[in-house]
């Protein structure tokens, strides 16, 4: 960690405070990807905080300007690594809504299922790195655990561990067999006692309440100016859940509940975030009940994967000859139809959100991604003044980073 | 999404007050009013007012070459606004000419704006009016040059190439 | 004695029992020493860091590699680049890289630290070859567990191959 001290003394000479500015770098011990903090600190009170983020700018919207619409889902695991599935789901959302197609039943079906797995498997990791940089060691080992069971089903649906690209426009990609489906039921009826199991370690423990009550407390009004959503803004009061306001997939036919906190402390998002796990589980055990209903559908909406690919399609059809192969003429026909399109989606850190543009080629022509992390970095000046260093650990852990959803 | 549960009404009213900024009405997957730069502000701010407190996203888009439909300038500011108590989604869309690339901030509104605004004038080079510290967000603070513009390239080879990673490979490797 | 009283306890590494007195040559003494606890620096950029910790949990420990992560430059051996360079980032790995004392060895893993991976943009480095001298390439995007430990025995198989590289010739 390279530390750069410098003193700035006031003008004047006279005896005010003086305050260091210290660069916490984009190196550092705690797992939340390259972010830079530049502080300047009143002792040990921080009292102005300075993000400085784009070092793992990638450039993932304009390299989708240069990519089919099929491709572009490869590129959107990589911004949320932690849950690959849900930023799928966002993508292909968009470019359902621009085509004009929905996804059968079935499919909506494992959709929830998967971004409900996502959703754990994203909530116990940040319970793990959380826990660490706080000093509970054991619960990030634990919580691993868990996260492997879950991992080693995902591999069995898709075939990867970490960057799905399983969910594909006009549904999924494979369907589920009925092993997967016997194992989830398995998951599904012990995680809530390692639930338990985490919660017996932590919740009332001392050390725990002393670093997370009155730490970063967040009011309504000010969490919603400064755009915070998810669990953040719920640990706040406002009940905003994008899968109750603007329900896609199946959410619409699965009951489940919307866990507020009063206080809006780092306690009150940490409690939220250990309930929501509580009705993920409870949603996968619902929707494993429905697929038996849909037994034997397809997985994939009409002529799905091939609507768009990007052969020229033309108007009337290319003639076939006997010396030049195909004779071309008529008018080329859009891929994708002129347009623009707008979906979000509530993912585990919060409210991802695509818009859209094409011009008809079988490129996006803007690929625009608003992802809850770039807001939940930009909204730490505003909730780290006035508390220490140990405490800025504590909030980076609480709003749930991921730098690779900030930079993109 | 039943669009026209937005009331007749409501609309009416904006078209009214706003006749002169207001260029259209459009109902896409979402009610979009394109508006000029003139009073756009105003019209975001009577948006907030009546009870769009959400702002979802703030974004630039480049239409140079765009080939379906006819675009009056070459850039474009979009904001995307949620109402929580009647869940509604608007999107106002504001043209930017290309020589005279400026908008106004929304960030006395809404704090989230000042990093929307600082990686749009990062990426395109709009300039907002009224920002308090509008400098580069994701580049490197002297990149040259706006990433998102449709006619900068993609990958950059030596001759473009930014100076800081030129000068950072020759300390590494030695000069030639 | 001789070396029939000796014990072997690692390929060519003698040990008279009951004792700390070695009977092998220097440098497979050194090598078995630094191969049998590598000390990697804790370096995750992106989506590599997230398989590299699941790799240091439970499920699949490296504690019984000898492997302990460290956070400290000055403490580590090898420096794992875990994730996408970027050119914003280059100069601050090449910082952390020339802090860390001989003898060092770096492993490149996944895809993006091999080759740039799939960005092939303006602001990505194409490989962290490109600044650092790279021992080991772990391809995959990212790669599993069992391949960053394959990785990791390779380069254990790679430093117990080297000759003179103690003293004043680290």
């Amino acid at each position: 960690m390279s530390l750069y001290v410098e003193v700035v003394k006031n003008g004047n000479g006279k005896s005010e405070s003086e305050y260091f500015t210290i660069n916490m770098g984009p190196h550092h011990p705690s797992t939340h990807g390259v972010l830079r903090l530049v502080l300047e600190l009143d002792g040990e009170t921080i009292v102005k905080c300075d993000p400085r983020i784009g070092y793992l700018h990638r450039g993932v919207e304009k390299l989708a300007e240069h990519l089919n619409y099929n491709q572009t889902i490869v590129l959107s695991d990589r911004l949320d690594y932690i849950a690959s599935a849900a930023n799928n789901i966002a993508f292909c959302l968009a470019f359902e809504k621009l085509l004009g197609i929905t996804p059968p039943r079935r499919a909506r079906l494992i959709r929830t299922i998967v971004n409900e797995m996502a959703r754990i498997s994203s909530h116990l990791l940040w319970l793990a790195t959380h826990a660490l940089d706080i000093g509970a060691m054991t619960v990030f080992l634990y919580c691993f655990r868990d996260r492997e069971w879950l991992l080693s089903i995902f591999e069995k649906v898709c075939g990867a561990r970490l960057t799905h690209s399983y969910v594909r426009v006009g549904g999924v990609r494979l369907d589920f067999t009925q092993e997967i489906i016997d194992e989830l039921r398995r998951f599904t009826e012990e995680f809530p006692q390692r639930i338990l199991d985490y919660e017996t370690l932590i919740d009332v423990n001392r050390i725990w309440l002393k670093r997370t009550r009155g730490v970063a407390v967040v009011d309504a009004e000010t969490a919603i100016n400064l755009g915070l959503t998810g669990p953040v803004l719920r640990g706040s009061g406002v009940p905003y859940d994008v899968r109750k306001f603007r329900p896609y997939d199946a959410y619409d036919e699965v009951e489940f509940e919307v866990p507020v906190g009063e206080r809006g402390d780092t306690y009150d998002r940490y409690k939220v975030r250990m309930k929501e796990l509580h009705q993920s589980n409870w949603i996968i055990k619902q929707c494993l009940d429905k697929l038996k209903e849909v037994e034997g559908e397809p997985v994939l909406a009409e002529g799905a994967p091939d609507l768009l690919l990007p052969s020229r399609i033309r108007e009337p059809e290319p003639k076939p000859h006997p010396k030049k192969g195909f004779i071309f003429t008529g008018k080329e026909l859009p891929v994708v139809p002129p347009g623009e399109a707008f979906a979000s989606i509530e993912s585990p850190k919060g409210e991802l959100a695509v818009y859209v543009v094409s011009d008809g080629g079988p490129n996006p022509w803007r690929l625009r991604i608003r992802t809850p992390s770039f807001v939940h970095i930009s909204a730490i000046p505003e909730l780290a003044k006035g508390h220490m260093i140990a405490d800025l650990v504590a909030i980076i852990g609480t709003l749930d980073v991921v730098l690779g959803d900030c930079d993109r | 999404m039943g669009l026209l549960e937005i009331a007749m009404d409501f609309l009416a009213e904006l078209r009214e007050k706003f006749s002169k900024v207001v260029l259209e009405v459009l109902e896409k997957d979402a009610l979009t009013i394109v508006c000029q730069r003139e009073g756009s502000l105003e019209l975001i701010s009577y948006l907030k007012e009546k009870g769009f407190k959400h702002l979802i996203d703030l974004c630039g888009v480049d239409y140079q070459g765009y080939k379906s439909e006819k675009k009056p300038e070459r850039f474009e500011v979009v904001y995307h606004l949620y109402n929580l108590d009647e869940k509604k989604l608007i999107r106002v869309k504001v043209p930017i000419p290309e020589n005279d690339a400026w908008q106004y901030s929304v960030t006395g509104l809404w704090k989230t704006a000042n990093w929307f605004e600082r990686e749009c004038y990062d990426m395109f080079g709009i300039v907002f009016k009224g920002h308090p510290d509008l400098r580069r967000l994701l580049m490197p603070e002297d990149w040259e040059g706006y990433p998102l513009r449709k006619d900068y390239p993609l990958f950059l080879t030596e001759e473009n190439e930014w100076k800081g990673y030129k000068e950072f490979l020759e300390s590494v490797r030695g000069a030639k | 004695m001789g070396i029939e009283g000796t014990v072997e306890v690692g390929k060519d590494i003698r040990q008279i029992p009951g004792t700390p007195v070695f009977i092998t040559p220097l440098d497979k003494l050194f090598n078995w020493a630094r191969a049998g606890s590598l000390w990697p620096l804790t370096f995750g950029l992106a989506c590599c860091a997230i398989e590299m910790m699941a790799t240091g949990a439970s499920h699949f420990d490296l504690d019984r590699f000898g492997i302990i992560f460290r956070a400290s430059p000055r403490q580590a051996d090898v420096i794992i680049i875990a994730g996408t360079v970027t050119k914003k980032m280059a100069p601050m790995v090449r910082r952390v890289y020339d802090q860390m004392p001989e003898p060092k060895y770096v492993i490149a893993m996944g895809s993006c630290a091999c080759s740039g991976g799939i960005f092939r943009t303006y602001s990505v480095v194409q490989g962290a070859d490109e600044f650092l001298p790279v021992d080991v390439y772990i391809p995959g995007c990212p790669p599993r567990p069992e391949a960053l430990i394959y990785g990791l025995v390779q380069l254990q198989e790679k430093i117990k191959k080297e000759s003179g590289r103690w003293g004043f010739w680290r």
